[in-house]
């Protein structure tokens, strides 16, 4: 045991990892490792991983309660999704497809700092309906650009999200993430979450923090949509709609606020239990929410909510976070 | 002229449907400070129970609004008892999401048992009246009348009765108010009863007014109710019927002069510049921050 955990700790081991499951994301489909059906799971729970941490750095460590963030989502699927078809070479997509996921992230960001300028005045439940009302007017903007097809959808797109592409990505996003959440905007935004006044008070500059927490989480909101957008080759503005804002609410509270390992763990649980359930059929759906109801009964904070599996800590040790931060401050805050 | 006063009828008969829906919203956030999310769904359950009542059972007009009413206060109070109680003393999201996921629950339930669009058979006969160019239907004054009645006897509870007067201690205080004798678990109980059944009530009046129904309705209605409910400022009950109101006459407004589908982004995006000059909606006042 004790081996384990040096090994797991020492500093190569796990970048070494990483490369190791680079090379398999590129040989699974290449010697037909999984079928075609569970390499697709396997997509589906890289994006939503993206996406659940990505609303995670807003709601679980800011302490905000976004509903909207399938609006964002749907910007970058719809910009990527243009650059790939009609602007770049369609012949070589491939090439272009990381610059085309980029720029869907850069716009869905533009937009999240559209959002976080009210956020500088209002808190809690205003600012949510700013943003369920963000993901409503972008839902609606797109129903009537007929340029990208309306209501009836865009297509058109290869498939570029391969299993090694959704990896890396996947992989790039959480480290960026993490990273984010431990630098001292990170730490700005635990201060705001546990009251807001007090951290402006010890200097830390709201404002930017703020705009920064919604640039970065709307950046990869954005490229989740490109992804898949490149996964299922065709997409509509329905897709993006307050059901799949619900989603990925859920995600992030199953696994737990505030924390990494919470939201790898929900994005993967709800996008196997989902597959898992499929004989029952429609009353899967009903069995899930139910599940979701049980679970904050008995667990408020979700399965690993403020808490972290030590290898996402800096340092290894968390001593920086062992102090947990009492529930009252979440409680007042959102 | 009479094309706007037929728009402002229209814009009426919407409002007060939106004004009954928030009044819920306002209703249970007044007195525990949570966001019920599963009320847009209460909404669509009431719908369907009007269906049931009047195919199966061929009800009339009174019997069903009031099976609809009670069977929502019903299901209001038991889904507080079950989902929202243990979560009293946790975090405030947590009720949030289980209140999402209760939503979701009655919706795909419903889809379960009954997975096609309805078409509600009409209770009442269709009278048109000609007012000078202006038609009325008799289904608009009775949707109008007796949304304004519900809202009357809601205001007459709130005001003037003990478990109002219990309401408003309990939203003031809710550390304070059992310690004055207020029987907490009964009053937020009464609380729920009564946001839903105005909820069923809503979703009634709406199957009237709109008859096919399916269980995704409540969503979009919902979360539209809830908007009018902040605008109007969440916890204030006059605010919620004049923020249903606003959000009515918005859309019928800008269905009149612009293509239906761009409702939604010019009736949000008024109430967005709105919420930018009001933040804390429009009757609501700002809570001072105290660290």
């Amino acid at each position: 045991m004790y081996g384990i955990r040096s090994a797991l700790s020492s500093r190569a081991t796990l970048p070494v990892l990483l490369f190791a499951g680079f090379l398999l994301s590129f040989a699974i489909p290449a010697y037909g490792l999984l079928d075609l059906y569970v390499q697709l799971i396997i997509i589906y729970i890289g994006i939503n991983i993206i996406l659940a941490l990505s609303l995670n750095i807003v709601n679980g460590y800011m302490g905000e309660f976004s509903v909207g963030h399938a609006g964002f989502m749907s910007i970058g699927a719809y910009v990527s999704a243009v650059l790939t078809v009609k602007v770049f070479p369609y012949d070589q997509a491939f090439l272009f497809f990381p610059a085309a996921i980029i720029a869907g992230g850069i716009a869905a960001a533009v937009l999240g700092l559209v959002v976080a300028i009210p956020s500088f005045k209002t808190r809690g439940d205003y600012l949510a309906i700013v943003t369920l009302a963000f993901s409503m007017i972008i839902k609606s903007v797109f129903d009537n650009i007929d340029y990208v097809g309306g209501a009836r959808g865009f297509t058109g797109m290869d498939r570029l999200t391969t299993l090694p592409m959704t990896y890396f990505w996947t992989v790039l996003s959480i480290w960026v993430m993490r990273n984010f959440i431990y630098s001292k905007f990170g730490r700005g935004m635990l201060a705001i979450r546990e009251e807001e006044i007090a951290a402006e008070m010890m200097t830390v500059d709201t404002r930017r923090v703020k705009a920064l927490a919604f640039v970065i989480s709307s950046f990869f909101a954005g490229i989740a949509g490109a992804l898949l957008a490149h996964m299922l080759q065709f997409i509509n503005p329905r897709m993006f709609d307050i059901i799949k804002s619900t989603d990925i609410l859920i995600m992030v509270y199953l696994g737990g606020i505030g924390s990494i390992t919470g939201s790898i763990i929900g994005a993967t649980l709800f996008t196997v239990l989902i597959e898992v359930l499929r004989p029952l059929e429609m009353w899967r759906m009903v069995l899930m929410p139910l599940l979701l109801v049980v679970l904050m009964i008995y667990r408020p904070l979700g399965i690993m909510g403020l808490r972290e599996l030590k290898l996402f800590i800096p340092g290894h040790d968390g001593a920086c976070l062992r102090d947990k931060p009492d529930k009252k401050g979440i409680q007042d805050a959102s | 002229m009479t094309y706007s006063i037929q728009q402002i009828l229209n814009a009426l008969q919407l409002g007060s449907i939106y004004a009954l829906i928030a009044l819920g919203y306002t209703m249970v956030y007044g007195v525990l400070r949570m966001i019920n999310f599963a009320h847009g769904d209460f909404f669509m359950v009431g719908a369907y129970f009007c269906l049931i009542s009047v195919t199966v059972f061929g009800l009339s007009f009174i019997p069903t609004l009031l099976i609809a009413m009670t069977g929502v206060a019903l299901l209001g109070v038991l889904t507080e008892r079950i989902a929202y109680k243990p979560l009293r003393r946790a975090p405030r999201v947590s009720a949030i999401i289980t209140a999402l996921g209760v939503g979701i629950f009655l919706e795909n339930f419903t889809l379960a048992l009954s997975p096609y669009p309805k078409h509600v058979p009409s209770i009442i006969e269709t009278v048109n009246w000609n007012l000078g160019g202006v038609t009325v239907s008799n289904l608009q004054v009775i949707i109008i009348v007796l949304s304004l009645l519900l809202m009357a006897f809601l205001h007459y509870i709130v005001q003037h009765t003990r478990t109002g007067i219990a309401m408003r201690a309990i939203s003031c205080d809710i550390g304070t108010a059992p310690l004055m004798g207020v029987p907490v678990n009964f009053v937020i109980s009464v609380t729920f009863a009564l946001g839903s059944c105005l909820g069923g009530a809503a979703g009634m009046l709406y199957s009237m007014a709109y008859p096919v129904i399916d269980p995704y309705m409540g969503i979009m209605v919902g979360w539209k109710a809830f908007i009018a409910a902040v605008v109007g400022g969440i916890g204030n009950i006059r605010g919620a019927v004049l923020g249903g109101f606003i959000l009515g006459g918005t859309e019928i407004l800008v269905a009149a002069f612009m293509p239906s589908t761009y409702r939604d982004v010019v009736a949000f995006s008024i109430l967005l510049i709105l919420l930018i000059f009001r933040p804390y909606g429009i009757l609501g006042k700002p809570r001072a921050g105290k660290v």
